[in-house]
């Protein structure tokens, strides 16, 4: 009974939204860019007039980054990502206290294995380096500060399949606090500079070099530092409580 | 036949929105949830693509812009961090749960109630 009720909402939410809701959209592949506000973000040209962007050879536009999703990310919408990044921090402190609260003290045990044991031991530094390297190239690159904590939380979860014995420091908590500070400081000296919190007071540079972009490529660097930080401690209070 | 990714992200709400409804283990609910997240978010990203466009990055091989939309990914990449809160934050409260009851389904865990009460 429960099953045909769940075809039927289902079935009638389908109709809904297939009847109703896909003669309004686009078709697919048919998004005319020139009349989206995208179009003023990536010619990197909001406050100004429209102009070319050209790799290795623009420079100082008001955004520096070759990503344009990193520029969205972390400048223009960088308000919504210090939200954002509040978000996975409230979640991250609720998973730490609910799992410290459970009453029997419990821990997923595995059975440890010497060849994953020594291997994992010649591949955790090698997968640091890449999540280091995906978060300091996030405006140049695909990647940025989430997927580079990303790699680097799941790095800290191999460790924990390998090794019964390790264990998430308190550091981590503490990594986490300091750079989640810092990204609201950043927002603060742009009001001090520029008038406007979280604003780009750092001369952006030549699109596409490393050190370009003003405080895009600092901001990812420190939710790099906060997503790995977090994630790693969400993983070891879901291990044990 | 060109909107065939819509059809998938629709299937994909459709098979979320049934999983809600028909699975009793509050787990596979949050599944389900986690399915219906997925779908909205091949949505959004569908909604900004635009015919030959290449990924919105300027490199060595895409000089001159002809990208997709990047604003949509944006906010995709938003959605995901907020779905894996989510998830963290809904299956710690199910380990809870299941801890106290002993149980994942709503039907048990109203009779354990009535028990203890």
């Amino acid at each position: 009974m429960r099953r045909v009720w769940a075809i039927l909402v289902a079935g009638v939410f389908l109709y809904f939204l297939i009847a109703q809701f896909l003669p309004i959209i686009p078709d697919f592949g048919n998004a005319d860019m020139f009349l989206r506000v995208s179009f003023d973000i990536i010619s990197k040209s909001t406050t100004s007039n429209y102009n070319v962007v050209e790799f290795k050879k623009s420079k100082d536009l008001e955004d520096g980054s070759a990503n344009v999703v990193t520029s969205i990310v972390a400048n223009y919408r960088a308000f919504d990502t210090l939200g954002e990044v509040t978000v996975l921090f409230c979640a991250a402190i609720g998973v730490g206290i609910l799992a410290s609260v459970l009453k029997p003290k419990r821990k997923i045990e595995f059975e440890e294995h010497r060849v994953l044991r020594i291997s994992t031991g010649i591949i955790f530094p090698l997968i640091l380096l890449f999540g280091v390297y995906i978060f300091i190239h996030g405006h140049l690159s695909p990647g940025g500060g989430f997927p580079g904590g990303t790699t680097i939380a799941l790095g800290v979860l191999l460790l924990m399949l390998s090794n019964n014995e390790f264990k998430v420091t308190p550091v981590a908590k503490h990594i986490e606090q300091v750079a989640g500070a810092g990204y609201v400081v950043i927002g603060l000296m742009g009001l001090a500079i520029g008038g406007v919190f979280l604003m780009n007071f750092l001369p952006t540079g030549v699109v596409g070099n490393l050190f370009s972009g003003g405080v895009v490529p600092i901001v990812y660097i420190l939710i790099g530092f906060k997503v790995g930080a977090e994630l790693s401690s969400v993983v070891s209070d879901l291990r044990e409580g | 036949m060109s909107n065939i990714i819509y059809y998938v992200s629709f299937i994909l709400l459709g098979i979320g929105i049934y999983g809600i409804v028909s699975q009793k283990n509050l787990f596979k609910q949050l599944i389900s949830l986690s399915i219906i997240d997925t779908a909205v978010n091949i949505f959004i990203v569908a909604l900004g693509y635009v015919q030959g466009g290449e990924a919105p990055i300027y490199s060595a091989i895409t000089p001159v812009a002809n990208f997709v939309d990047p604003l949509p990914q944006a906010l995709v990449l938003t959605a995901i961090v907020i779905g894996v809160g989510t998830l963290a934050l809904g299956s710690i409260l199910l380990i809870h749960i299941d801890e106290k009851y002993g149980s994942l389904d709503p039907d048990e865990i109203r009779d354990t109630r009535e028990v203890v009460e």
